[in-house]
């Protein structure tokens, strides 16, 4: 009753205000972190307002040309998210638009915006792009970092979404009125020079801000020579550089010259650890791991290229950086030297330009380059300050924002959360984790509106078509002039009226407009169409449009095939008009053929369970499981163990202070007293079986053996400390690990608080050849018991034995800290190890003597320590093959369970419907932790939010009466979709759609080809490998 | 990539879009080269880069070894078809690829043509092989499925005399004696003769005939001084 009320309510209000202002989230900031939370809360039935203050969505990401550790690239990863949103029912874009002021409380927010003028009218715009090629002004290209030039009037770039131009500053109209260049050639009359900013209110429940980074400017400061070297750029620009979108298409060219640089120079740490005026004092923990990418991609483009990086610590704490680092380093021509460095001068005649830096081998050397890199680090996002009293949100003392230190996502306003790079510098991973977790704790405050702003779409019936000759229409499309001034297409036309079973073709100026796809719709039903060919461009993003196009037109979504003539013709063949044509012709006779062998698919609905399953009881599941109970849903929380709490019962406080036993107990209490959490302790899981929406999973505990239906699963399984048999760990009492330190500083040990000496020894157990990864929390976690026991006993002499310290981000200051506390740190090579002995003092005190290499007096130091602390690695845990087994999911090389896709998806899993957070994903702190939980939640919202879920068309079938039950196709399918039944004629193989994934490996594997792969069988290739070569 | 970046390539390229690599079947690539195509090129993921969890970039690295050897022995050109590894990121290699297998294939002319096969001999030849798949299939899921996925694993493996021995035990011999059959479908011919249409030579012709008579197959007729069907 009272949730129909409400419904009742908020329906008055959106009629009183119109559709259009009235929503649930606002996500400020459309960078891939803001995307994400767009895409998450809208699907997980929210509507939101996804507002950027450029003119396209993208961010920071758009511009890179690749992602490490994998390489992929940038925008073929992001731009894919661009028609996500976009097309989302749920989701309304708001591009060149500011926010003004924020009133009101959570729930109940009113957000005033400015939208600035684009000049451009756009629902009359097509994207053509013609103004901009008329458009006399030629101005830097922003989104090339101002090396090349583009048009006052001009598209982003070319994935920008929404697809349209606008008109900067630049623009002699704008100026003084002198030109009207675009005007005049502007088809469509879509452009407005009559537009003015104009103020927008919006109400919305909860706000997401994810405004990102700026990178650091080097010309501020006038260091390094930039701005005043030509040949000295950013990492960003570089970046532009290497991307075949770039201002010299992909070629790494140097500004002075335009020729190709050979020997390059990255310079670590610009803006970063610098306690200057104008630099930060953090690290930006980043620029390591993306210097050796762009290292990598410059060997790439020129195998013979000379690098040199100058570096301080190698921060490779990530996942898979170790190896990344070891790839970058091992390349042939490539030198890491650990030096501080100045930029020397640039030679007048080659414009070259030199670098001081010295070696502990060599002294001081001055050396040449033709390009230098700066690896710059990562600001606050501009104007933030501004910003922040506007929104009613506190800064840190670096000028990011102020979260609580148990949730990275949370600001000092209620009901404003936060997602990004806005915490402090982190990388795309941990942007995507605090989006989906921002989401979650959105839907937590406002789980009780959820859906009732969301708009599901509504089709006709489909016409039965099967009974009927094909009848296919064949849509060229001109894309302005991106295909049309090279493929001739009204001869493309004509040629497809004469291809058979082709009933009508036609040509359009953009086959995607609006109205172009309700002509094509007003074709299907009025002149009988019952297959479609569109001849344009790619069906990556395209696809999904025309395939809702005949949806809506009544007509299976599947009877659609695309011809591309853009990517695969006009734009690959733009020098050679005529051949491009005939090529176009044969681009679609194949469609052509295609289609009419396509079959009618189904997509069919699953239905969800809404219970979620959440395995391992420490902060990660527990954190998981209150983020989704608290959104409505059963959840059932199992851990091993006889007790809650898992790792963190180990830990006292964190490195920044926080009290880590007092937030657990809450955390415990909370999950105990939640009336929809159903703990089991001393757990464990015997079965698992089901898929997305409906696992079934049996779970062995005290209370019995109880078969849980669930519709997701999300694994918190943990990891394990190392056990050191290294330094007489085990052997000696006086030897603990960094975690037994912490518990013995925490309980007042005297032995330990009033030591004379402790030395602390890091990386012990991995960055080996066993475990070749960092287990990027012990630098911080030897640094934080290093301050306490300083703190404690201000006299003890501390000694941290490193190999790199990789205190990234803010944990940098704490470094610092140590170190101006007389903390000393002392660095080892990994084949010169530290060595630990029983021994006795000068004064015949019984101590552990620990022998080090200095590495700057060369020689060898010897400590009396009253204890050693060894820095132990984090290990996957025990039973990780066992889970992964009993879910379908993977483990990475070093056997923590893998993610989906490093870097857009990683809480996801590669199985649907089961999601993975803290540190069974890979070692993390806390508070990365708690981010990557409440992300795993929020991901779990996007299914669970739905009754069903759609699985595609496009699956394998068995003909029965060809299957000789051999099992092949079984063999080769690693999704296990494919298993044997008993069927009235014997066994036979048996597809289960919801596991199949289409990739059709199976059907090149069955002797007897009774396996196909659905809208990929051998009929619809073969027709159109017979029409590739059919005769003109 | 190639395509946004405008990356100039060979326009007698055509593309079929399939949804992994691993979907490519030898009956593609036969009907191609049946169809008259002088090359066909195959592109997958980078290995261990798969984007299913399936790998069938492997199962296509193995078809493609499979069949070049398949088109070494009836005396096609193997490098008419080609395997490449790259990313939806790299189109610069994608149309530098593309204009170098066209080069390729331009050097070595249109297909039989170039290599010297008369045109009714390639195309049942090519029958032939079409004939032989759900055979083939069984010889590589029993003898020729590698279980490590390993790029070097697998070119190790489909140039070892293991590899070559069951080929031979398994493959050509079913080839031989298909084509052979298939020729004298159309009357009884010399062993000489048989031997022009399969590009083998008379001695491996003649073992091939033996073999058949014995399983009475094929039969000599004395009068013709030809073999015959039995």
């Amino acid at each position: 009753m009272e949730e129909l009320l409400l419904k009742e309510k908020i329906r008055q209000l959106i009629n009183k205000r119109g559709s259009c202002d009235f929503g649930d989230v606002m996500v400020v900031g459309g960078g891939i972190s803001g995307i994400q939370a767009a895409l998450d809360l809208g699907t997980a039935g929210f509507k939101v307002y996804l507002v950027d203050k450029a003119p396209t969505i993208g961010g920071h990401m758009a511009q890179l040309d690749k992602t490490f550790p994998t390489n992929d690239c940038s925008m073929c990863i992001e731009s894919p998210k661009f028609t996500e949103c976009a097309r989302h029912p749920n989701i309304e874009i708001m591009t060149y638009t500011e926010l003004d002021s924020l009133e009101g409380v959570a729930g109940d927010f009113t957000v005033t915006l400015v939208k600035k003028p684009r000049y451009i009218d756009a629902a009359k715009c097509t994207g053509c792009t013609v103004c901009a090629e008329y458009c006399p002004v030629v101005y830097p290209d922003q989104f090339n970092q101002d090396i090349s030039k583009n048009k006052a009037i001009h598209i982003y770039f070319a994935q920008a979404t929404p697809l349209k131009p606008y008109i900067d500053e630049s623009c002699f109209y704008l100026k003084d009125k002198t030109c009207t260049a675009c005007l005049g050639v502007c088809k469509t009359g879509a452009i407005d020079f009559k537009q003015k900013p104009e103020k927008v209110e919006v109400k919305v429940g909860a706000i997401v801000l994810a405004p990102g980074f700026e990178p650091f400017d080097p010309k501020l400061n006038g260091d390094y020579g930039y701005g005043k070297f030509e040949n000295v750029v950013t990492s960003m620009d570089y970046e532009r550089l290497l991307c075949a979108t770039g201002p010299y298409e992909g070629e790494i060219l140097r500004a002075s010259d335009k020729k190709h640089p050979h020997k390059i120079a990255w310079i670590h740490c610009v803006g970063s650890r610098q306690v200057i005026p104008g630099g930060n004092s953090y690290c930006s923990a980043v620029c390591c791991t993306y210097t050796q990418k762009q290292v990598i991609l410059t060997k790439d483009h020129d195998a013979e290229a000379e690098c040199t990086i100058f570096h301080n610590d190698i921060r490779s704490y990530g996942k898979d950086f170790e190896r990344f680092y070891q790839r970058a380093e091992n390349l042939p021509g490539i030198r890491f030297i650990r030096s501080y460095v100045t930029i020397g001068r640039e030679i007048p005649e080659s414009k070259n330009v030199t670098i001081r830096y010295s070696t502990v081998d060599d002294g001081v050397k001055e050396e040449e380059f033709d390009m230098v890199v700066l690896s710059v680090g990562l600001n606050p996002p501009k104007s933030m300050s501004e910003l922040a009293s506007k929104l009613g949100i506190e800064l840190n003392a670096h000028g990011f924002c102020k979260t609580n230190p148990f949730n990275p996502m949370e600001t000092t306003r209620p009901g404003v959360f936060i997602s990004g790079a806005f915490q402090g510098p982190v990388d795309i991973p941990e942007s995507v984790v605090t989006a989906s977790g921002a989401g979650s704790q959105c839907g937590e405050i406002l789980n009780y509106r959820r859906g009732n702003l969301s708009t599901a779409r509504v089709y006709p019936p489909e016409r039965d078509v099967s009974q009927e000759e094909p009848k296919v229409g064949v849509y060229v499309c001109h894309c302005g002039a991106n295909i049309g001034r090279i493929v001739n297409v009204p001869e493309a036309v004509e040629y497809a009226k004469t291809l058979p079973n082709v009933v009508h073709s036609d040509e359009n100026l953009f086959i995607c407009s609006t109205e172009a796809a309700a002509m094509l719709a007003k074709d299907i039903q009025e002149k009988g169409l019952n297959r479609v060919v569109v001849a344009a461009c790619t069906p990556r993003t395209h696809e999904p449009l025309f395939r809702d196009t005949l949806r809506e037109a009544g007509i299976n979504q599947y009877y659609y095939d695309m011809a591309n003539i853009r990517e695969h013709c006009s734009w690959v063949h733009s020098k050679e008009k005529e051949a491009a044509t005939k090529k176009a012709k044969e681009i679609i006779r194949m469609a052509v053929a295609r289609a009419c062998n396509l079959e009618p698919l189904q997509e069919f609905d699953l239905s969800v369970n809404k219970a979620a399953l959440v395995l391992g009881g420490g902060v990660a599941g527990m954190t998981s499981a209150l983020s989704i109970a608290n959104q409505g849903h059963e959840v059932y929380l199992v851990e091993k163990d006889t007790e809650l709490g898992g790792m963190a019962r180990r830990i006292h406080y964190t490195l920044e202070g926080a009290d880590v036993q007092a937030y657990l107990r809450e955390l415990i209490r909370k999950v105990y007293q939640h009336q929809l959490i159903h703990v089991y302790t001393g757990a464990t899981i015997t079965e698992a079986s089901g898929f997305v929406g409906n696992f079934v999973t049996v779970v062995k505990s005290k209370r019995g053996i109880a078969e849980i239906k669930h519709g997701a699963a999300v694994i918190a399984t943990g990891a394990e400390l190392y056990q050191p048999t290294e330094y007489l760990y085990g052997e000696d009492e006086r030897v603990m690990t960094h975690l037994e330190l912490e518990e013995q500083i925490a309980t007042g040990n005297e032995k330990v608080v009033n030591a004379e000496s402790v030395v602390m020894i890091q990386c012990v157990g991995c960055r080996n050849e066993n475990r070749n990864y960092c287990s990027r929390i012990c630098c911080s976690e030897s640094i934080k018991n290093a301050l306490k026991l300083k703190e404690k006993n201000p006299g003890m002499e501390v000694y941290i034995l490193f190999r790199d310290i990789r205190t990234y981000g803010f944990k940098e200051d704490y470094y610092r800290e140590a170190a101006s506390k007389d903390v000393r740190f002392i660095r080892y090579e990994p084949d010169d190890q530290p060595l630990v002995e029983a021994g006795e003092s000068d004064e015949g005190k019984p101590v552990l003597k620990v022998t080090v290499t200095d590495p700057i007096l060369g020689k060898k130091l010897e400590i009396d320590a009253d204890a050693v602390a060894l820095a132990a690695a984090v290990i996957p845990s025990a039973d990780r093959n066992n889970i992964a087994g009993l879910f379908k999911v993977s483990l990475g090389p070093d056997e923590f369970f893998q993610e989906a896709h490093v870097k857009l998806r990683p809480v996801d899993f590669g199985a649907e419907g089961v999601y993975l957070c803290g540190t069974a994903h890979y070692p993390k702190l806390i508070s990365e932790t708690i981010s990557q939980a409440y992300g795993a939640a929020g991901r779990v919202l996007t299914l669970l939010a739905n009754d069903t879920v759609v699985a595609s068309g496009s699956v394998c079938g068995v003909d029965e009466n060809k299957c000789v039950s051999c099992g092949a196709c079984i063999t080769v399918c690693e999704y296990g979709a494919i298993e044997f039944y008993n069927s009235p004629q014997g066994r036979k193989a048996r597809v289960n759609p919801v596991l199949c994934k289409g990739d059709g490996l199976c059907n090149t594997k069955c002797p007897t080809e009774a396996i196909t792969l659905r809208h990929y069988n051998n009929e619809e290739l073969f027709s159109q490998i017979d029409a590739a070569f059919a005769e003109l | 990539m190639a395509g946004v970046s405008r990356q100039q390539y060979a326009t007698c390229t055509k593309l079929i879009r399939v949804m992994c690599s691993g979907r490519v079947d030898l009956k593609h690539v036969l009907r191609a080269f049946s169809n008259g195509a002088d090359g066909v090129f195959i592109g997958g993921c980078h290995f261990n880069e798969c984007h299913y969890i399936t790998d069938g970039n492997f199962g296509a690295l193995g078809m493609v070894l499979l069949f070049k050897k398949i088109m070494e022995h009836i005396g096609v050109n193997p490098e008419r078809l080609r395997l490449e590894n790259l990313s939806a990121g790299e189109g610069i290699r994608f149309a530098e690829i593309m204009n170098d297998f066209n080069k390729k294939v331009m050097e070595l002319g249109p297909l039989g043509e170039g290599e010297g096969i008369e045109e009714n001999a390639l195309k049942s030849r090519l029958e032939a092989v079409t004939n032989l798949v759900p055979y083939i299939r069984l010889v590589e899921r029993e003898r020729l499925r590698i279980p490590l996925k390993s790029e070097e694993v697998y070119h190790e493996f489909f140039t070892s005399d293991e590899f070559n021995r069951v080929f031979n035990e398994t493959i050509a011999e079913k080839l031989a004696i298909s084509q052979i059959i298939s020729i004298l479908r159309e009357g009884p011919q010399t062993t000489g003769e048989i031997a022009k249409v399969l590009g083998l030579t008379p001695s491996e012709i003649s073992r091939h005939l033996n073999s058949s008579s014995r399983q009475r197959f094929v039969r000599y007729d004395e009068g013709l001084k030809r073999y015959a069907l039995a």
